[in-house]
């Protein structure tokens, strides 16, 4: 009993020093406005913390955005909890989108076998991080830095291969940029039970409720299943895992094969939203890369992924709000600022769990010899 | 021959901000620090020299001591480098925290801060600072007249200051690596700090150091990059970072190899855009725009010869781990 409530106090330990450093980084935020423009500052400050609950379109917005940021943060997140840095969210989430809307333009499928495709196309890719690393020994990051790049120019080459996928196929001028659904397959539109009209936003569709399910499988696969165990094991000590019986070879595999899953499920819901088209350049997806923010500051835990990315997109929309007077990347550094702040996050922990150590000390001289080594216990986790 | 003189000058041109770079990264983490900020470590180094060149060159400075000014600018680079990576080295050394997650935020910070600074300098919506084109070095300038043959025309096709610098540099990271007590000290605290620490070699401090060479070599692959890439900066550096830090676990952690890497690297990255004035090259004639295969050229001959050399690889040890003086 005394150890699981060592657990609750340590996720309330992670909790405030979250919040703290987002404090702390929104008033670094607001410094640097006052130095930037001081006539402006106030009023673009009320922008960053306002626009997302102003008015129902823009709280849409924050919820639209905030789902493929969700997937590509449970992407990191999950990945890192099983002690591999996935930087390749960015291809996988490229490779999940090219596969989704390959099936809802090119085989005209509707929206759920679009989204299992995007998780396939998603998956493969990061499974090949996870075979390279598994069988070959090559390290996960140079692997998935390299993939972000072939998954591009793949997704280029064939998608300009395949004419029937550009818009220019069906009535539109780009040749740049894959169909816009409305015109190419309505039925692969996810669908918007009636909110985009409620909410007056053309985007909102039920993406952000599948990301928020799939947020707490995530959690209860990692937390409370054998399968998420022996990969977090694995990811801690792959020799102590080994000998206690896990396979960390296959353990590496599965865990890249989640995690690009998860990525390409993200690229699946945003290009099936139907408000925006894939478009073919030589710059990887912005959005697999902000995925790791996300994750930084949750901490990679899943449930904190579903708070962490709806506060990036609620400032992000706060933050076009802000524009002309000051420049939208003041966001970033915002959030810059308060993933750096959260580096200190270990002091801060260490702090409170001295003080609290203390007070335990003084329970422990009152409570009975034999509770000690269970106390002790949930330390090592 | 004309051709290949090209090619081998731009693959000089595009090998001299990975190797710089990459050494960067190897010094950190030889020293125990996963040094993943390397590319907002570029971007700021970049950003600062670039401002310093376009200052010069409106003073009159700049066209009128051209090479003598790209020195400064060099140092310039590098100084804003070490600057900027002393912040990764405070975290993670003095906070211990996650190496990762600070240098995520460093990475954010750079691109962000880097445009809304130029925007403050040169006005809204200028986010281009342009490279004055005395910086370059042309064979005119040293008495070479003749450049239509082979050797000219691969030395000083572009030549920048920046590419000897980056021999010199990779020749002192070799000294410094193998042939100093410095380099052995920052060595063993990548591998075992507490054995390190138990002989009296101060950890913090040798960490820091490896943290501020990569800063100091950051920052001028930055500019090198900036001046590779030709059209002037742009708040970024098209993941140049990630990539050195993909060269530097090619190179297998050591200098020499990171040297050949980079070569190899952007020899295969030139060759794609050079594809269609090649003859024995095959055209892909039949696929719509087939320049993207040979733009993938580069990272697969990479993970192949990977694949192939993994055995070999081998990280430092500590790398990742914060030293905390009293662990076993």
């Amino acid at each position: 009993m005394t150890k699981k409530r060592r657990f609750s106090f340590r996720g309330m330990d992670s909790l405030i020093a979250s919040v703290v450093s987002t404090l702390a980084g929104l008033l670094f935020g607001f410094i640097l406005l006052l130095i930037f423009n001081p006539a402006k500052a106030g009023n673009g400050f009320l922008n960053i913390l306002l626009t997302g609950v102003r008015s129902t379109p823009r709280l849409a917005k924050v919820l639209y955005t905030a789902a493929p940021l969700m997937m590509t943060g449970l992407s990191v997140g999950f990945a890192f909890k099983t002690g591999l840095f996935n930087i390749g969210a960015s291809g996988q989430f490229t490779m999940g989108a090219f596969l989704a809307l390959t099936g809802a333009i090119s085989w005209q499928l509707s929206w759920p076998m679009c989204l299992l495709l995007g998780i396939l196309g998603g998956a493969v890719w990061g499974a090949i991080p996870g075979i390279c690393k598994a069988l070959f020994n090559v390290n996960e990051v140079i692997t998935s830095i390299m993939f972000n790049w072939i998954g591009l120019f793949t997704v280029n080459v064939l998608t300009y291969n395949n004419p029937v996928m550009l818009a220019s196929a069906w009535g539109d001028v780009s040749k740049e940029r894959t169909a816009a659904l409305a015109k190419a397959n309505l039925d692969a539109i996810l669908p918007k039970l009636g909110m985009d009209k409620l909410m007056k936003f053309n985007g909102m569709n039920i993406a952000i409720f599948i990301t928020v399910i799939v947020a707490v499988i995530i959690w209860f696969i990692l937390q409370k299943t054998t399968f998420g165990y022996e990969l977090k094991a694995c990811g801690f000590n792959r020799n102590a895992s080994q000998y206690a019986g896990i396979n960390p070879r296959r353990a590496i595999i599965q865990s890249m094969v989640i995690a690009g899953a998860l990525a390409g499920l993200g690229g699946g819901l945003y290009y099936l939203s139907g408000t925006v088209q894939l478009t073919l350049g030589k710059e990887l997806s912005a959005m697999g890369f902000n995925g790791i923010p996300v994750a930084m500051l949750a901490a990679s835990h899943p449930i904190g992924t579903i708070f962490s990315a709806l506060f990036i997109s609620y400032i992000q929309v706060g933050g076009d709000a802000m524009q002309p007077e000051f420049a939208r990347e003041m966001i970033d550094i915002i959030i810059a600022a308060i993933i750096y702040l959260s580096a200190f996050s270990l002091l801060m922990r260490e702090l409170l769990g001295h003080a609290k150590k203390r007070r335990q000390q003084v329970l422990e001289t009152v409570e009975a010899p034999e509770d000690k080594p269970n106390a002790n216990g949930g330390e090592s986790a | 021959m004309i051709i290949l003189a090209d090619i081998l000058n731009a693959t000089v041109l595009f090998a001299v901000p990975l190797i710089l770079v990459a050494l960067g990264g190897m010094f950190s983490e030889r020293s125990g620090i996963i040094n993943i900020a390397l590319e907002g470590i570029m971007i700021v180094g970049a950003l600062v020299s670039c401002l310093f060149l376009s200052a010069v060159d409106k003073s009159g400075f700049g066209p009128a001591n051209p090479q003598l000014s790209m020195l400064l600018a060099i140092l310039i680079a590098s100084v804003s480098g070490m600057v900027y990576s002393a912040l990764l080295a405070f975290a993670s050394i003095n906070l211990k925290a996650n190496q990762t997650i600070g240098g995520v935020a460093l990475n954010m910070l750079a691109p962000a801060f880097a445009i809304v600074l130029t925007w403050a300098i040169q006005g809204q919506g200028n986010t281009t600072i342009f490279i004055p084109t005395w910086t370059r070095i042309s064979a005119e300038s040293i008495g070479v007249t003749d450049i239509s043959t082979f050797l000219p025309r691969f030395l000083f096709k572009s030549f920048y200051l920046t590419t000897p610098a980056a021999l010199l540099l990779l020749l002192a990271s070799i000294l410094v690596l193998y042939r100093t007590r410095l380099g052995l000290r920052l060595r063993s605290c990548g591998e075992h700090p507490q054995a390190a620490d138990s002989v009296g070699i101060n950890v913090y401090k040798m960490r820091y150091i490896g943290v501020l060479i990569s800063g100091f070599l950051g920052g001028i692959g930055g500019l090198a990059f900036t001046l590779a890439a030709g059209s002037g900066f742009q708040s970024q550096v098209a993941g140049y970072g990630f990539l050195a830090l993909a060269v530097m676990i090619f190179g297998n952690w050591k200098p020499l190899n990171i040297f050949l890497a980079s070569l190899l690297f952007a020899f295969f990255k030139i060759l794609g855009s050079y594809s269609s004035s090649i003859p024995f090259l095959p055209q892909f004639k039949g696929i719509a725009s087939s320049e993207y295969i040979y733009m993938m050229l580069p990272y697969v001959v990479t993970m192949i010869v990977l694949i192939l050399s993994s055995k070999k690889s081998r990280a430092p040890k500590a790398e990742g781990i914060p030293y905390d003086k009293g662990m076993r």
